[in-house]
């Protein structure tokens, strides 16, 4: 068990991150996007946030991923209907995509941070002590968000309801 | 667990903020070359959780939880959006029969 954990589950997200992207089949992005997010999940274990490994595992493998599933197979969407872009608007679009993470690190460069991550309260990701921030600290926007979601249920069943009157 | 957290302690946090640097680019590049609707967002949730992971990698480095509620926040509003975006994914394909966004190009002119 070394540091070197890390390294591998870094190059893993960046290579599946990039397949999310680069692969014609929806079906297959969706998939390597679960991936993608499954090695997030182990970051957070690395980083002991406890909390947030379990509600991204759930949230977001869960729930998010079964949705972009469902509508794949709903709206059956296969490699032959895949739109793609002309080549020159896809080189275009990965220069520019480079140029801002080259503008990302060439700032982080000046920086001259390289201070070792190092967890100081082994507790800070659990469960008790985020409640306790969160119940407190951070109330409102809690009951705030609860109505986002609420607004966003309505939102969605509205949207994708079938408009019997104009048809 | 205990030991886990213990080969971590040696990681420098501008490999962190590289992680995700190169992440948010991925999904930003996704944004730029795709036309399928649903790959954009895909790629957008991709940036989402870049962000995550280096507010949790802050919050951890200073030793303050708030940074890690408001990765809970910011997981409840992904949530959200994706309700409503796939929704009306759903509807631009009942109309267009396609979910290319070049189909949409009404608002141009």
């Amino acid at each position: 068990m070394s540091i070197s954990l890390f390294y591998l589950i870094a190059f893993l997200s960046i290579f599946f991150s990039v397949m999310v992207i680069f692969s014609k089949n929806p079906i297959h992005s969706v998939l390597y996007l679960i991936i993608t997010f499954f090695t997030f999940t182990i970051h957070y274990i690395l980083l002991n946030a406890q909390f947030l490994a379990i509600v991204n595992f759930i949230v977001y493998m869960g729930a998010i991923m079964v949705l972009f599933l469902f509508l794949l197979m709903l709206l059956n969407l296969n490699e032959d209907s895949e739109p793609m872009k002309s080549n020159l608007l896809k080189i275009a679009g990965v220069i520019a995509g480079m140029s801002l993470l080259i503008t990302l690190v060439g700032s982080l460069k000046s920086l001259h941070i390289s201070d070792p991550v190092i967890l100081q309260t082994q507790d800070l990701g659990l469960v008790k002590n985020l409640g306790k921030v969160l119940f407190s600290e951070f109330l409102l926007p809690f009951e705030v968000s609860s109505i986002l979601l609420l607004v966003a249920m309505v939102g969605a069943v509205l949207l994708a309801k079938k408009d019997t009157k104009r048809i | 667990m205990e030991n886990v957290t213990q080969a971590m302690q040696g990681v420098p946090l501008n490999h962190y903020i590289l992680l995700s640097a190169i992440v948010f680019a991925i999904g930003v590049m996704g944004v730029l070359i795709r036309r399928n609707a649903i790959i954009i967002f895909m790629s957008v949730e991709l940036m989402l959780n870049a962000v995550n992971l280096l507010l949790t990698a802050f919050s951890v480095h200073h030793n303050d939880a708030s940074g890690q509620v408001f990765v809970f926040f910011i997981m409840a509003l992904a949530a959200a959006e994706v309700a409503v975006g796939l929704a009306i994914i759903v509807m631009i394909y009942r109309n267009t029969h396609s979910t290319d966004i070049d189909v949409l190009n009404k608002l141009k002119w």
